[in-house]
């Protein structure tokens, strides 16, 4: 702690944090933009496409320096893109292995130039070492000021032109409608992703600084549906990962600084992976665990109905009798413990009552607040087959959202139709509740229950 | 015994030859990238095994590797089921992996005599002098393992040439008629696994892309015949070698690096020249086209 105090404290070091947060910030922020374009893996050709034209930058000017350096990158950064679309352009090779043959045949050129450097026997060649895997340490005050400012200036035009990246990502034929140069707007963009590569070519490195552009963007996007706070969060947390990378490669000398930063940046996605509320796995389990859980419920109560409602009919009084579990699987199959819980869960609400029979076997019966709420279910289950069954009647109701009932939600003439419907298919006779008896009518037992508000 | 010249171009040789075959299918079925993940993030794979058998021989490091090869493209999978699309699926997988592989190494560097710089390009200079013999032939051992890999993958393919062939040019059909597809996918998956392990101690975890890609998408450019294909992207693999080494031995700099960089070159050279797809001769055909149109009028 002390130890990160004093590291904290130095000012070198708060130069350099300070840079890799703002690096973090842009690469995020320009990266959801890659991502939406689905441009994430043109970031990786970039900065591997960059190698070259840093080492020849090096070799025409014989020392390090940022300015040289950066232009070096840029234009060989861009004369990769370049060549990867023109030759999935001009060519039968599809636009990967274009990406891929970019990537790897420059890289390789890159390593050539570097070795070649080496031989020549200029001995201070640690510079381009860094280049590498990147080493935020051998970052000097005039680079990061470079880097600082670069960023900034792609936060700003990215917060400026933000109206039209958005259009680009989502709808660019739109775009092209009313009017907005998307070729331009692209290139816009193109040119930013270059350049934030190049700036964090030191830092981070050669071989992992794609995945600044693209892990906080996925990670973001399990949070939230919303682009402007997606590149928000992005942007935190490539600015989190920035820091967290540069201080712990600080602790250890001879751990490189880019795969700390994107080591951490994976974290930060296992987290968003795991935990992000309604898109993370656990959000997910728990709410296809819960939805199981009220459809295991429906169906018992179902079945129990279906079952009182067929024995009512054909004339035999069910009070004190009850169902036998087996009756009541049988006529929607489902796992027999989860329908045990389901059970006992019911019968702690008050919703069945369990009974005994002589043999001393189990038998259940819906109480009189469990078929109220079971006739609701049933009624809303079979108005919902009426409904599939009359597309060109019915075709224009709108469900609402789950949870709410049919009976609930449509108007009351379409209602009433739907329920004459339900009669006239001479599907089983609606039974609102066991104590009205089978001597009731359909349409006396529903006013009834209407009457009495079970519908509820 | 041979020189010192002939034994790092016989290696170079056979990575270049044994990847480009074994990278045409991945061109044909637009699975480049995923070669390339495969090939950044095996290293965790063969840091472990390293640390386990301490040697980067045998089948310790053969097997981690394509362990984790496999993990890689069933987690690409999975990421990508589960909603993330592809392209940024494999960017996450692969450069996560290859920072923990990294990582890995910077901090048993002392343990391991692997270093950071072999990673990205290789020893294939040292190749040489390392020799195993079995059977009573002494060769170079990333000869014996190479020329292994690389037997293995001709002896898979050849024995279910007519299912990948099926497989890589209409899915659905192979699917339909029975193939196992998901299973060819993953065996070609471990194929490449195993290549890009093999060729490791030679040119690296990086330049090995350029092994598995550029061979293969040269000789696309040549030929519309799958084993045309294979033997061509075989025969511009040891040509990309042997002019490699000798421009390495001329300019005195990275083997690895400009056995790529003539492999680039013939590329391009393909690019422009290539008899039916080449950017010139297509241009020439145009004209000649243009004119008798013209003179037709």
């Amino acid at each position: 702690m002390e130890f990160l105090l004093t590291l904290l404290f130095d000012p070198n070091t708060r130069w350099v944090v300070t840079g890799c947060m703002l690096l973090g910030i842009s690469s995020g922020v320009l990266g959801s933009f890659a991502l939406l374009r689905k441009h994430s893996l043109v970031g990786d050709a970039v900065a591997h496409a960059a190698l070259p034209g840093i080492c020849l930058a090096y070799m025409l000017y014989g020392e390090k320096s940022i300015g040289l350096f950066m232009v070096g990158a840029t234009a060989s950064g861009l004369l990769g893109t370049l060549c990867i679309s023109l030759i999935s352009k001009y060519s039968r090779i599809k636009p990967d292995a274009s990406l891929g043959i970019v990537l790897s045949v420059f890289f390789g050129f890159g390593t050539v130039l570097l070795t070649r450097i080496a031989q020549t026997g200029k001995a201070n060649q640690s510079g381009l070492d860094a280049f590498l895997f990147g080493k935020a340490a051998s970052l000097v005050q005039a680079d990061i000021e470079v880097m600082m400012g670069v960023a900034a200036f792609l936060i700003i035009v990215s917060f400026l032109l933000f109206k039209e990246f958005k259009l680009l990502c989502f709808d660019p034929g739109f775009g092209r409608g009313i009017g907005f140069p998307m070729g331009f707007l692209g290139t816009v963009l193109m040119l930013m992703i270059v350049l934030t590569v190049v700036i964090g070519l030191q830092a981070v490195g050669v071989v992992l600084m794609a995945a600044m552009l693209i892990i906080p963007p996925v990670a973001a996007r399990y949070w939230t549906e919303r682009l402007h706070r997606m590149v928000i969060i992005s942007g935190v947390f490539g600015a989190a990962s920035g820091i967290v990378g540069t201080l712990l490669s600080g602790f250890t000398p001879q751990l490189p600084t880019g795969p700390v930063i994107v080591l951490s940046a994976f974290l930060l996605f296992i987290v968003s992976l795991f935990f992000a509320p309604r898109k993370g796995l656990v959000a997910k389990a728990l709410h296809t665990a819960k939805l199981r859980r009220r459809v295991a419920v429906q169906n018992i109560l179902q079945s129990l109905y279906d079952l009182t409602e067929h024995t009512t009919a054909s004339g035999i009084r069910t009070d004190g009798w009850g169902f036998s579990e087996e009756e009541i699987y049988h006529l929607r199959p489902q796992g027999s413990r989860q329908a045990r819980r389901v059970l006992s869960y019911l019968k702690k609400r008050g919703w069945v009552q369990m009974l005994e029979d002589n043999q001393g076997n189990k038998r259940w019966a819906l109480t009189d607040r469990g078929a109220d709420e079971a006739y609701a279910i049933t009624l809303n289950e079979r108005l919902y087959e009426m409904i599939l069954m009359y597309p060109s009647r019915f075709g224009s109701v709108k469900l609402e959202q789950e949870g709410d009932r049919i009976q609930d939600c449509v108007s009351p003439d379409i209602l009433q139709e739907l329920k004459l419907l339900l009669t006239k298919h001479n599907h089983p006779v609606l039974l609102p509740q066991v104590k009205y008896g089978a001597d009731l009518s359909y349409t006396e037992c529903h006013q009834a229950v209407t009457s009495r508000g079970g519908d509820a | 015994m041979m020189s010192h010249a002939f034994w790092v171009m016989a290696t170079g040789s056979l990575v270049a030859a044994s990847c480009g075959f074994i990278g045409c299918f991945l061109l044909l079925r637009r699975m480049t990238m995923l070669g390339d993940a495969i090939s950044h993030a095996v290293l965790p794979g063969i840091v472990v095994a390293f640390l386990v058998s301490n040697s980067l021989e045998g089948m310790t490091m053969l097997i981690g590797a394509t362990i984790v090869g496999l993990l890689t493209s069933f987690l690409i999978q999975t990421l990508h089921t589960g909603g993330v699309q592809s392209d940024a699926a494999i960017g996450i997988t692969f450069t996560s992996l290859f920072a923990i592989g990294v990582v890995l190494v910077s901090m048993y560097a002392s343990d391991i005599h692997l270093d950071v710089q072999h990673v990205l390009y290789g020893e294939i200079a040292y190749v040489p002098w390392e020799v195993a013999t079995l059977a009573g032939i002494e060769m170079p051992r990333a000869v014996w393992m190479m020329g292994g890999v690389f037997v293995l993958s001709l002896l898979v393919v050849g024995l279910l040439y007519k299912e990948i062939k099926l497989s890589s040019f209409d899915p659905q059909m192979a699917a339909a008629i029975g193939i196992p597809v998901l299973l060819i996918h993953y065996i070609l998956m471990a194929l490449v696994s195993m290549n890009t392990v093999a060729a490791f101690e030679s040119v690296g975890a990086i330049l090995v892309v350029a092994m598995i890609v550029v061979p293969g998408a040269t000789a696309y450019l040549y030929t519309d015949r799958l084993h045309l294909m294979l033997g061509c992207s075989i025969v511009l693999g040891v040509l990309s070698a042997v002019g490699g080494y000798n421009l390495a031995a001329y300019f005195d700099v990275s083997i690895s690096g400009a056995m790529v960089t003539v492999s680039g070159a013939l590329f391009f050279l393909s690019f422009l020249f290539s008899p039916r797809y080449g950017v010139a001769s297509r241009y020439f055909t145009q004209r000649a086209l243009r004119k008798e149109h013209q003179k037709e009028s």
